[in-house]
């Protein structure tokens, strides 16, 4: 969604509206700790857990083994086409939970926040965590702030941790793809990298890309109910969809072979990393899932991901080998291949 | 996408690569010329789709890998300094100098930024004019009409505080210098379609012609690069030695006359230092006396500068095509991506980094 100005975002709750801007006390424990949490933080995550302001949220015990994770969030811009800094804090956690098979229960959240930082920001950034934690039903249960000096920080850094359970009988893990194992994508690969490069960058292209950033917990449950043959599960963030494989190919002693005219693109992003000379296979996502499957149970769960919204475009990209383990290859669509390697650090855009 | 997609169709290539392999008899040596080409030869495996008798030799076509180690000493002495805003297109920064790169500037305070045009560099200075905004201004003849329109802006708007460190390269002195050199094994170049674009062909029939050399220009999608190579072949095969243009949809014999006016202007032709090769008579660009105050070599003193290159290193032979980037005793051991010792590994553009990233040395059937 586009960033049009919203009145009633922008109105800060009485008495914040004194500090148009975070000052250091805001993160001093005091008075202005407490008004910062009970008129920004509360309103916006509202849940009981929360609400009882102890040392630590007390929770109802879960059934199952637990899955745990955390996670940092320092994207600049905060807030760009598809999103913010607050959805991919709340979305990213979640998918981490997701792709260990476990359905999530309960996030926390801290944040650094940088002394000048304007209020009414920090109540956009909030409430859109408050909304996608609620569009998800994972509660925000814990949380902490603090205020470092201006200069020692770049406006607001969220780290988000969560918990979840992982239901008897799921067993996934990046060790498990086999030979033989269909390669699947839930969707168009490159888009949130490329959102952020360009509004980062000041690029303007015919259309805007947008940020795919969505929490994957309630497809990833519709393909753990389509089928026990998931073998891996992987949401290919930073490094995108190569590092992933490559990860994969690593723990699990395999080949992978990708077929690249199957892999499904936007075309604005495709001509965006053409224009930087990037490779989308290098570039992060933030909505997607990679799922390592056994064949014969490849289409089926490819059709029951597409019934979901965030699987329309679900795709088998390629398959598990046997053959060079810990390499993955791309066939490419002239009919060679190339050896995916996962990058050094950033993939840098070129001269010409 | 248009005028893209249609360039990457798999039915068209495996026709063309048939097309070539039915036209091929001798044992044929092509070099292309650009670093882009390169990269998408390697990035499509077009190779792998070549008959035998077709040796593809990689050219020195990439900027980040034939600018001399003392220019990024002194990007990197000038980028140290406290006043100064660094600017440089994103591949440069990875380029060791003798002792570090533009990363580790950075890390050590450093103010080195990526930008996409050397026009916002220009923005950049106007609005910090209480520092110096240098511009790291690299490439061929295809980069170099924004990096003059930046200088000339630079002057026109009497934005003081902008200068430009120059490394421009000429590819037809290259050519003319790979043709004369003893060892030289090129029997055809794919010329480069992007340079074309602006430079037109116009320089290109004397050359072919003293040196008996078909040139093809040559675009940068898969079947822009096959067709480069079917007609390079075709000409070999029947011994002759034109210029073709194979890019027609972009290149003009004239090329963008607009573009080489203010080239003309803003710069004027001089020896240059490339990295691994050696000095190549008016085989460059420096900034002409009349933009002489936009020159940051001059603005900053960055003298008696010693460079050291990597005795290991052997980046020049693979740039002149005398060896394969997987025959040198360091690749892939001493020197990796992430432990280059010399540019072809650092730039995604360079022979020796296309080759170690999408694997040549693959010898599994897939």
């Amino acid at each position: 969604m586009a960033d049009s100005i919203d009145i009633d975002e922008l109105a800060c709750p009485v008495p914040l509206r004194d500090y148009p801007a975070i000052v250091l006390g805001h993160g001093g424990g005091g008075k202005l700790s407490a008004e910062l949490v009970e008129n920004l933080f509360l309103p916006a995550f509202r849940n009981d857990a929360l609400a009882q302001l102890g040392d630590a949220a007390v929770l109802p015990p879960g059934s199952g083994r637990m899955a745990f994770t955390t996670d940092s969030f320092v994207v600049r811009p905060l807030f760009f086409p598809g999103g913010s800094i607050g959805d991919l804090a709340v979305h990213g956690t979640i998918n981490d939970l997701a792709a260990s098979g476990a359905q999530p229960r309960f996030l926390s959240a801290g944040f650094i926040i940088e002394e000048g930082f304007a209020v009414a920001d920090l109540h956009r950034v909030v409430r859109r965590m408050g909304e996608a934690a609620a569009a998800a039903g994972v509660p925000i249960v814990a949380g902490d702030t603090k205020v470092v000096e201006r200069g020692h920080g770049d406006g607001c850094y969220i780290n988000t941790a969560g918990i979840g359970e992982v239901p008897d009988g799921v067993t996934i893990g990046p060790h498990l793809a086999r030979p033989g194992d269909a390669v699947i994508i839930s969707g168009t690969i490159a888009d949130h990298g490329m959102a952020i490069m360009s509004v980062r960058e000041g690029l303007e292209f015919e259309s805007t890309i947008e940020s795919d950033t969505a929490a994957l917990h309630e497809l990833v449950a519709r393909m753990l109910d389509a089928t026990h043959e998931v073998h891996v599960l992987r949401d290919p963030t930073r490094g995108g969809m190569a590092s992933t494989l490559n990860e994969i190919a690593a723990a699990s002693k395999v080949g992978i072979v990708l077929d690249e005219t199957s892999l499904p693109i936007e075309p604005v992003t495709q001509a965006a990393c053409d224009v930087l000379g990037l490779d989308p296979l290098f570039v992060a996502n933030e909505g997607k899932i990679v799922a390592i499957v056994a064949a014969d149970a490849a289409e089926s769960l490819v059709a029951a991901m597409r019934e979901h919204p965030l699987g329309r475009q679900a795709a088998v990209v390629g398959h598990v080998t046997g053959e060079h383990p810990g390499t993955v290859v791309a066939r490419t669509a002239v009919g060679g291949r190339r050896v995916i390697a996962m990058q050094i650090g950033e993939q840098l855009p070129r001269i010409c | 996408m248009k005028y893209l997609d249609e360039f990457r169709n798999g039915e068209v290539a495996k026709r063309l690569a048939r097309e070539i392999r039915d036209a091929t008899r001798g044992r044929w040596r092509i070099m292309e010329v650009c670093g882009g080409q390169t990269h998408s030869i390697i990035r499509n495996g077009i190779d792998q789709l070549l008959p035998e008798g077709i040796e593809l030799i990689h050219g020195p076509g990439c900027p980040v890998c034939v600018t001399p180690l003392e220019l990024i000493d002194k990007a990197l002495a000038i980028a140290l300094r406290p006043e100064v805003i660094f600017c440089s297109f994103g591949d440069m920064l990875r380029v060791p100098g003798s002792s570090q790169d533009l990363f580790a500037v950075r890390s050590q305070g450093g103010d080195v930024r990526v930008v996409y045009s050397p026009l916002d560099a220009v923005k950049l200075a106007r609005a910090n004019p209480d520092r110096q905004v240098v511009f790291f201004g690299v490439g061929f003849e295809t980069t170099a009409p924004a990096n003059a329109m930046a200088v000339h802006l630079a002057k026109a708007q009497n934005v003081q505080n902008f200068s430009m460190l120059v490394s421009h390269v000429l590819v037809p002195p290259a050519i003319e210098a790979i043709m004369r050199s003893p060892g030289n094994r090129v029997q055809a170049f794919l010329a480069a379609g992007h340079v074309c674009s602006v430079m037109g062909f116009w320089q290109y029939p004397p050359l072919a012609e003293r040196h008996r050399v078909p040139i093809v220009i040559t675009g940068f999608e898969p079947l822009d690069v096959l067709e480069g190579i079917r007609r390079a072949v075709v000409q070999l095969e029947a011994g002759e030695a034109r210029v073709e243009n194979a890019y027609a949809r972009v290149v003009t014999c004239e090329g963008n006359r607009a573009a080489q006016d203010l080239l003309a202007q803003v710069f004027t032709v001089t020896a240059r230092a490339w990295r691994g090769i050696g000095v190549i008579p008016n085989s460059g660009w420096r900034l002409s006396p009349a933009y002489a105050e936009f020159d940051a070599e001059q603005r900053f003193d960055v003298g008696g500068i010693e460079t050291v290159e990597s005795p290991l290193c052997r980046s020049g032979e693979v740039l002149q095509g005398a060896l394969k980037p997987h025959q040198c005793p360091a690749f892939g051991k001493e020197c990796t991506p992430r432990t280059p010792l010399g540019a072809t590994m650092v730039s995604s553009e360079g022979a020796c980094a296309a080759y170690y990233n999408y694997g040549r040395l693959l010898e599994q059937p897939v």
